[in-house]
């Protein structure tokens, strides 16, 4: 399958023009419409008690004085909801051997990390809700805490459930050829790093948050939601909260950021739910960035050992790597916590061609805040491992790393083929993406340039990565395992009497620009301007059902699900304008909001047409059925995924003095397939280039040996800031997806999942003159000063 | 719990009478009071500049102050930037350079700009990184808001 010229080359197509987003003048003008913003009639305030330790057992809970509170309504421990509310796990079946046990909205009997939710309180303002919290008494236990990942499994660590007999959650073993012969053969360079990727969080600026609102009299509950997958939080009420899928609506506004933060089920959330309903009126949640911190998933948290052989010649014979993860006290429900290091285990060195393979992944529980699926999940992960030892190994054999990428990048024609893990890859450009990267970067001047600059003692590096990123999932991602989660997206077109399209999709809008690329779908597809297409996103009650806008599938799924819907219209459209104008439907088309001859010549502008069909019926034969309306669902079925590739390069500067790194400029190289909309996409990749940066350079939760997080303030857990980023500069590479008709595949993770490595290789090109090397992120000044303290 | 107090000032070109709790900081005041939700909380500690508003002409954080210390004083919010006209270049800039994704930082992130453009600020890049380093944004990478304010001072200077 790919698009015919037709639905591309149109005189008024808008896939692949930069056209601004229309709804951006709501948010200029400060019109938006985020959770937090909602008011409705006897709205009241939760806030709620909880655990300051990391591991602690509840010897008792005494309320009353917070119940007699001034403006308390209610106040409900974990027991209290339990009754209510039942409990959720987190494992699915496609990831065999995971373990978790129940979890419940509040904790019972045992709190297992640092900001766990013990008792909700409610009252008529958050104010008096925090100040009752102040009133209630918990007498807490302190249990030893199995906190650092690497000793969870000791046979002396406190074992978090008890019941499981150990902190294991899931392990992998994968393996592929002889990784140890291939090691042993001679003339082949092995080298070993072991890497630790710090823990951090997506700290959205809008902070988590709900509105729940239950009307009794229709046992109808409707949640304001700030997040992405607005059908799979709809099953998720109905299952626990024992309310008919039907009677739950789930509504998500403007969301301010989500990055897979809000795309999880949160005891806190859940809590405010119930209390909707056990009160019968809407009652708000807002987390406070502290709550945010503690509470808000975390991500990454990996150790790695990981060896890479290669030969004199360049090739690379195999990788070796064990990957051990701490995912906190629980896996996430519903979509667990192992899909991150899966991806690790599937992902690592998957540009390259490679015989030989060998990874062991553990997940290990542990008394932290709960790890699960941020941003590129995995991806920074396995592109460090895989882009840090090929840079490491072109050091030791003496080769630049672009040439020795391209002695083992897969070629660009070879496709379709698998990665040595069994990922079916095709339509890639990992070649064509990185001449084109070495040229846009001049990367002659920049590599004479850092060696002048050495003789200096002016310290900087160039880094690069190629990569791939898992796009638009298909069923194999989360359905196969019995997760409530759609892989299929669905989208509605319909003709208006005014002669304009209201669309809808199941996919949703979290600033990337969902709404905007719809309606240029839409409008180029069908045939009217863009300022004649009004969308609707995010509301269970009035779009079709699907997935929603994650793991880089949003364009991809629902945008092709959006390009059939317009096209079915079309084709509908034309039947009725072939009739009322007696002519073959062959002949006429749609352009500019008129159906045309084929020459563009206006036949019949689509308001006359649609306005006869609602109000003047009598004028159309009876044989005719008009329908303008048209839905269509896609899903990706020849591959599990469809995987893009890129690559990105790093130009640092380290100040050898003080640690500190300055990002001088990147460059991303992106094969997003079919670019929508270049403006939106280029700016997208940006600022996950920044949130990779931020994970390379700067941001990490910080744990005391007892496991309490030392930085959750916004002051002390650092994000990038402008003026610490570099100016980046974006160039795509257009290989369309074969299995779609719009061929777009996603690019809202590459930077993210490629950056760190880019960046780990720059700085450590940077010290290399030194001797000195890093193998640890957040790359602060602190552990670059070690690495040149400890060089050889 | 807390005292109250009487405060009058103006709001956007409004004049405003309330009597708010002491503790009541101002850009709560103006959420829950006023209903002007244009300003938005990221932090409540001073930090990433969401709730930034113009009062008395300054640049200032919405939750470092008070409601109660508002009292006398003129405020602007988005709200009433769009409805003044005093963003309009700002904002066609921004949409031009998609300078915005999610827009939560957006109302704070125009309230900076403002006061960059209006105290003379130049078209230095690394100046307005430098101005709007208290502005978290973590969606873009920054690189389109700085281009949006160039834009509209290099428009200006024409
Ligand atoms: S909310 Fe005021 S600075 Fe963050
Ligand atoms: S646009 Fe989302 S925080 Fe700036």
């Amino acid at each position: 399958m790919t698009g015919p010229a037709h639905i591309f080359d149109k005189p008024n197509r808008y896939i692949g023009k930069p056209e601004p987003r229309a709804d951006a003048a709501r948010l200029l003008q400060g019109r938006g419409s985020y959770v937090d913003d909602q008011k409705l009639p006897r709205m009241v305030h939760a806030a709620f008690v909880r655990s300051p330790h990391a591991h602690a057992k509840i010897l008792s809970i005494d309320t009353e004085d917070a119940r007699a509170a001034k403006g308390v309504i209610a106040v409900y421990s974990g027991e209290d909801l339990a009754a209510h509310v039942t409990p959720y796990v987190g494992t699915l079946t496609h990831l065999a051997g995971l373990r978790s046990m129940p979890q419940h909205p509040l904790a019972m009997e045992v709190a297992r990390w640092q900001g766990e939710p013990v008792v909700m309180v409610v009252a008529t303002s958050r104010a008096l809700a925090e100040d009752a919290c102040e009133l209630v008494y918990v007498d807490f236990d302190e249990l030893p805490a199995a906190v650092d990942s690497e000793t969870a499994l000791d046979l002396e660590a406190p074992v978090i459930h008890p019941e499981l007999g150990n902190n294991l959650a899931w392990e992998r073993d994968m393996v592929a050829g002889d990784i140890d012969a291939a090691f042993a053969t001679p003339g082949v360079h092995v080298v070993e790093r072991e890497f630790r990727f710090g823990r951090h969080t997506g700290v959205t600026l809008e902070s988590r948050g709900t509105v729940c609102d239950y009307d009794p009299s229709e046992n109808q509950l409707t949640v304001y939601y700030s997040g992405q997958a607005p059908h799979m939080m709809q099953v998720i009420f109905s299952k626990h909260l024992d309310l008919p899928e039907e009677n739950i609506r789930v509504i998500s506004n403007d969301v301010g950021g989500s990055f897979g933060i809000k795309i999880h089920t949160y005891g806190d959330e859940i809590a405010t739910a119930a209390a909707a309903k056990l009160l019968k009126r809407p009652v708000k949640f807002i987390a406070d960035r502290f709550e945010s911190f503690v509470t808000d998933i975390h991500a990454r948290d990996h150790i790695v050992k990981a060896k890479m052989g290669v030969t004199e010649a360049g090739t690379i014979v195999g990788i070796d790597f064990d990957d051990l993860t701490g995912i906190g006290p629980f896996s996430m429900y519903p979509r667990t916590s192992a899909i991150e290091c899966n991806q690790v285990l599937n992902l690592t060195g998957a540009p390259y061609v490679m015989e030989n393979y060998r990874a062991k992944g553990r997940v290990v529980f542990q008394n932290k805040t709960l790890m699960c699926q941020y941003r590129a999940v995995g991806h920074p992960i396995a592109m460090a491992i895989a882009d840090g030892l090929l840079e490491d190994a072109a050091r030791k054999i003496g080769m630049d790393p672009v040439a020795l990428r391209e002695i083992n990048l897969m070629a660009d024609d070879s496709y379709p083929r698998s990665s040595a893990t069994g990922m079916k890859l095709d339509d890639l450009s990992h070649k064509r993406a990185l001449r084109k990267l070495t040229e846009l970067m001049d990367y002659d001047a920049l590599r004479d340039e850092r060696t002048e600059a050495r003789k200096n003692g002016i310290y900087r590096g160039i880094g690069f990565v190629s990569m791939v990123e898992v796009t638009n999932p298909s069923p194999m991602f989360y359905g196969i395992g019995g997760a409530p989660i759609a892989s299929q997206d669905g989208a509605t077109v319909r003709l208006d009497a005014g002669g304009a399209l209201h669309v809808s999709s199941s996919i949703t809008e979290q600033g990337q620009g969902t709404n905007a690329i719809l309606a240029q779908i839409a409008a180029g597809v069908f045939g009217v301007d863009l300022n004649r297409v009004k969308v609707t996103t995010g509301d269970t009650a009035t779009t079709p059902y699907g997935g929603g806008t994650w793991a880089s599938r949003g364009a991809g799924i629902g945008g092709e699900a959006m390009l059939q819907a317009a096209q079915a219209l079309k084709d509908q459209v034309l039947e009725v304008a072939g009739v009322m104008l007696q002519t073959g439907v062959e002949t006429l088309d749609i352009q500019g909001g008129a159906v045309t001859d084929l020459n563009g010549t206006i036949r019949l502008p689509l308001a006359d047409l649609a306005r006869t069909v609602y109000y003047r019926g009598n004028e159309l034969p009876n044989d005719l059925n008009p329908e303008l309306v048209a839905t269509r669902h896609y899903r990706v079925t020849d591959f599990p995924f469809v995987f893009t590739n890129g690559a990105m390069a790093a130009h640092v500067e380290v100040d050898i003095e003080t640690g500190f790194v300055k990002v001088l400029h990147f460059w991303a190289v992106e094969d997003c397939g079919r670019v929508i909309n270049p403006l939106l996409v280029d700016e997208q990749i940006r600022g996950g280039v920044v949130q990779g940066i931020g994970g390379a350079l700067y941001e990490e939760c910080h744990y005391s040996p007892d496991g309490q997080f030392l930085n959750a303030t916004m002051a002390d857990y650092m994000v990038p800031m402008a003026s610490e980023m570099p100016d980046i500069t974006i160039a795509h590479i257009e290989t369309p997806t074969k299995t779609s008709v719009l061929g777009a595949k996603g690019a809202g993770e590459a930077g993210t999942g490629g950056a760190p490595a880019a960046i780990l290789n720059a700085v450590n090109d940077a010290l290399s003159p030194m001797g000195a090397s890093i193998w640890q992120m957040p790359m602060t000044p602190e552990r670059i000063l070690t690495a040149l303290d400890q060089a050889d | 719990m807390s005292r109250s107090i009487d405060i009058s000032l103006r709001v956007n070109g409004e004049d405003v009478r309330a009597t708010v709790p002491s503790r009541l900081n101002l850009v709560d005041f103006l959420r829950e009071e006023l209903s002007l939700t244009g300003s938005h909380v990221g932090c409540e500690h001073g930090v990433c500049g969401a709730c930034t508003l113009t009062v008395d002409g300054d640049t200032v954080r919405g939750c470092l102050m008070l409601a109660a210390q508002a009292d006398g004083k003129d405020v602007i919010t988005i709200e009433g930037l769009a409805e003044n006209g005093q963003s309009a270049q700002l904002q066609a800039a921004f949409t031009k350079h998609n300078a915005l994704q999610c827009g939560f930082c957006t109302p704070g992130m125009l309230a900076s700009a403002i006061g960059y453009v209006n105290a003379g600020g130049i078209a230095d890049r690394e100046a307005i990184r430098q101005h709007i380093s208290g502005n978290y944004c973590r969606c873009t990478g920054y690189q389109s808001i700085v281009n949006a304010i160039c834009d509209v001072i290099e428009e200006k200077s024409v």
